[in-house]
């Protein structure tokens, strides 16, 4: 066995296929343990930390940073006997001028073969065009000589088939990580391109009894696999089948400059975002209504709050009174503050109240809880806590579940105001505007005044226009007068 | 752990003072014979007037170290092998070393434990070779252990399962006559607080109770069911349910390995003199992901498992031993090493495991094998070896 190891991305969940490469704990050059942490990978499933499989010197790393790898390809190299000298060339089994790295272009299409043989065929069936092996169990391709194979088949795709040892091209040591091209493999759209070929296990079956080399077919199945019918017709008609065999429809999507678009893999908050946003778009019936207000007073307020000596030292924003605003009025409006569960509707006597952040993760919506029970004082030192923790990206699961109500303060960025989408099971969600001097009539004269716009978006399968008009209208009241409104109705 | 040396005296005393009690003012009580400071309590009282102590020699306390150092290093490799691909998944037993060590040491030969698919620990005290979980995890056999010859059955994957089947065995016990003296035989099972919400352990409690089966229920109480909360399990004390089905219930420090073997040890000898079922509530916490399949930093905080961090049932022992100047550093060196050797010895077993011929699942369906499942094999030998010589 060579002394120079190179380490496979293994399965880490249960059938997963590929990782993200969240950060490398090592350096090429690094001398490290068994079992010594090495790299953080993210799956679909965790983040986790993969400990060294052997102790050695590191040769090479594959992949940079945020590089999502399939499951089975290298992504370090160790040299397992660093005090034994220059490596030699017969110690790999590939050309010693191409050491230690494999060509970063073979790494990124997963097209290499493992340099002491054959792939096996994997679980999904056997090789597809290109000599991608699919794995969806175990523990990344088997670098044993090949020992089952399709009965049939004599594909001109084999010239690529794995079989062959693949000579590695040059390459660059990656330290520091060069970026490394598209690590995804390429996928034409239906599945096939660089991708495994999808069948059924019958369809594979059936294939192999009419002597009909999946590989060589297009599927017309969902998401590109292969289907019965598909190889019925290519058992009819062989000749047909040949000229689709090592077609690279990959080839044709190049014909477009690569630059003039640019594809990002929606994961993490941005997915996460997509999913809430749509499913709440086209489940609650939305309404919006605004409503503008002369909010010159409640400034006042907040810089009469602001030079007491007990708030000195909080922070205090015109935020804080729209909050103190929503709370007092869902008092008054409890249905508002409420879930649509399909048979029933769920009214909640508490307000974990939501406040929409935008971090450099993302848009984010973690909730000040029971903030209805909180003093004034309370809810400002919640909001600025909240907003300190979402900034510096620590907000935990637990903050942004359960929220019942939510603000986004859009103002901030220099808008008039919104149609918001409610969060998932909330029924309602207040757009706060930003805040500016305009001319508006008081006590019969054109003057400036400190005005706003809400914007109130509500679930109307539970809030009537009425009911919404209601509360947004006390929203409303408090802002223009907040002494009157806390005497009225507390 | 001298076998059959029962190390624990116990004092039943159904009606107890309520005075007794009142250390539950800020929560349930809690069987404690180590503090996590690894200061010794001389005795503790259950719940329901039950008096635990534990009187270990030097040699056995020592022991107990060094089964729990053992069972935590080796659970580590087998995390590693897992995430280095060679295994398709690894339960952790990391931070419940206490619990099972504790009960497992309290298991006689003759008793009968079912695990669920974290027991290591107990597998290692019932003297199977740990190599032996990793094959089921590598996919390469089914467990390979006999559960007769070492008294523990096969790791059950369903949850709450395997508390029906002790609970069945547990009543062949008793219909053998085999119960009612100090030679008794009794079982023991193991499950999670997640596996308290099924059916089947609620099933099972109820068939033990009524029939009195010579029972010992083990909740580990790791605080976690994959990723749902303890408090979404239950509003009451887990050990708190056994009440309501007719049998005694207790909480014991999960990670006080003492404790946890003075309980367990009182529970299996009632069980065995016929006395009936008990619940043990080893209230303990899973300082690792529930399997490597999971991401435990998406759920709780890290606060709380620093928490429990400073609780650790092997630090305490260690603060113990060291303490009392029952073991000195060559000892704790010694174990290091010892657990070091085991577990380079256990990865390159590991790595040597022959993968099966895929003709070998049919060998274990029925003990005799069958005519149509000989049909079957030949057919798909047959199957296998048209792949062969094929031409390309």
């Amino acid at each position: 066995m060579s002394r120079i190891k190179e380490f496979n991305l293994p399965d880490l969940g249960e059938g997963l296929t590929e990782g993200e490469i969240l950060a490398w704990l090592v350096k090429v050059g690094d001398v490290i343990e068994l079992n010594q942490p090495i790299v953080e990978v993210e799956t679909a499933k965790a983040a986790v930390e993969i400990p060294a499989k052997w102790a050695g010197q590191v040769r090479a790393i594959f992949h940079p940073e945020g590089s999502t790898i399939e499951v089975g390809t290298p992504i370090i190299s160790i040299d397992t006997d660093p005090g034994a000298g220059p490596i030699e060339e017969s110690t790999t089994g590939t050309p010693a001028a191409d050491l230690p790295t494999p060509s970063a272009a073979s790494l990124a299409a997963v097209e290499v073969a493992p340099a002491e043989g054959a792939v096996e065929p994997g679980l999904i069936g056997g090789p597809a065009p290109g000599g991608r092996t699919a794995v969806l169990v175990g523990y990344g391709p088997r670098t044993t000589a090949a020992k089952r194979r399709p009965r049939k088949g004599g594909v001109p795709a084999q010239a690529s088939a794995p079989a062959a040892p693949v000579v590695r091209a040059p390459a660059v040591p990656v330290a520091p990580p060069t970026p490394v091209a598209p690590v995804a493999a390429p996928s034409d759209g239906n599945g096939r391109a660089g991708g495994p070929v999808l069948a059924k296990p019958p369809v594979r079956k059936l294939a192999k009894d009419l002597g009909v080399d999946l590989g060589t077919l297009t599927g017309s199945g969902p998401l590109g696999s292969i289907t019965r019918e598909d190889v019925q017709r290519a058992a009819a008609a062989p000749a047909a089948a040949e000229p689709l065999t090592t077609a690279a429809p990959t080839a044709t999507a190049a014909s477009f400059g690569a630059d003039r678009e640019q594809r990002i893999p929606v994961k993490g908050v941005r997915r996460l975002t997509a999913e809430n946003v749509s499913r709440s778009a086209f489940t609650a019936p939305h309404v919006t209504e605004f409503l503008t207000v002369d909010v010159t007073r409640a400034m006042k307020a907040l810089d009469r709050l602001r030079g007491r000596r007990e708030w000195r030292d909080v922070r205090v924003s015109p935020l804080l009174l729209v909050a103190k605003a929503v709370l007092l009025a869902v008092k008054r409006h409890p249905m508002v503050n409420s879930t649509w569960a399909g048979d029933e509707i769920v009214v909640k006597n508490y307000v974990n109240l939501g406040i929409a952040a935008a971090t450099e993760r993302g848009l984010i919506v973690p909730n000040i809880k029971d903030a209805g029970r909180l003093s004034l004082r309370e809810l400002a030192d919640a909001m600025t806590d909240l907003v300190q923790t979402a900034k510096t990206g620590k907000t935990s699961p637990a903050d942004m579940s359960g929220g019942t109500l939510t603000i986004t303060n859009v103002g901030v960025f220099g808008v008039d105001t919104g149609t918001p989408i409610l969060p998932p099971g909330e029924s309602a969600i207040l757009a706060f505007g930003a805040v500016r001097e305009m001319p508006w009539v008081h006590k019969g004269k054109v003057k400036p005044r400190q005005v706003t716009t809400l914007g109130l978006s509500f679930d109307h399968r539970i809030i009537d226009g009425e009911l919404g008009s209601k509360f947004l209208r006390d929203i409303g009241d408090f802002l223009s007068d907040p002494e009157a409104a806390l005497l009225a109705w507390t | 752990m001298a076998k059959g040396d029962p190390g624990v005296t116990t004092r039943g005393r159904r009606a107890a003072p309520r005075s007794k009690r009142a250390a539950a003012a800020n929560g349930p009580e809690l069987v404690q014979l180590l503090t996590p400071e690894g200061e010794r309590i001389e005795s503790a009282t259950g719940p329901d007037g039950t008096e635990y102590r534990v009187d270990f020699t030097d040699e056995e306390y020592r022991g107990l170290y060094r089964d729990l150092v053992l069972v935590r290093k080796l659970d580590a490799e087998a995390t590693a092998l897992q995430r280095q691909g060679e295994l398709g998944l690894w339960a952790s037993l990391l931070g419940q070393e206490a619990a099972q060590v504790g009960s497992g040491r309290a298991l006689r030969t003759q008793d009968m434990a079912f695990p669920t698919y974290r027991e290591h620990g107990v597998l290692y005290c019932r003297g199977i070779d740990p190599i032996m979980p990793l094959g089921l995890f590598r996919g390469v056999d089914q467990g390979g252990w006999d559960p007769n010859e070492f008294k523990f059955n096969m790791y059950t994957i369903v949850i709450g399962a395997q508390t029906l089947h002790a609970t069945g065995y547990a009543m062949g016990v008793a219909m053998d006559g085999k119960t009612g003296t100090e030679d008794g035989e009794a079982v023991i099972a193991y499950f999670g607080d997640g596996a308290t919400s099924q059916g089947d352990v609620n099933e099972a409690f109820v068939w033990a109770s009524v029939f009195n089966a010579p029972m010992v229920f083990f909740c580990q109480n790791n605080q976690y069911a994959i990723s749902e909360p303890l408090e979404r399990q239950t509003r009451v004390p887990l050990y708190q349910r056994a009440a309501g089905f007719g049998f005694p219930g207790v909480r014991v420090d999960g990670n006080d390995v003492l404790a946890s073997y003075a309980v367990t040890r009182h529970a299996l000898d009632n069980a065995r003199l016929g006395q009936g079922p008990s619940l043990i509530e080893a209230y303990t916490y899973r300082m690792g992901a529930h399997t490597t399949s999971d991401d435990p930093t998406r759920y709780r905080i890290a606060s709380e498992v620093e928490a429990w961090q400073a609780k650790d049932p092997i630090a305490r022992m260690k603060a113990f031993l060291e303490k009392q100047q029952i073991a000195d550093a060559d000892f704790f060196a010694a174990v290091d090493e010892q657990a070091r050797t085991e577990s380079v010895h256990l990865r390159e077993r590991v790595l040597e495991m022959p993968n099966p011929e895929p003709v070998s699942m049919f060998d274990h369906v029925y003990p005799h094998g069958s005519a149509e499942l000989d049909q079957q094999r030949a057919q798909f030998t047959k199957y296998m070896e048209s792949f062969e010589g094929s031409a390309h």
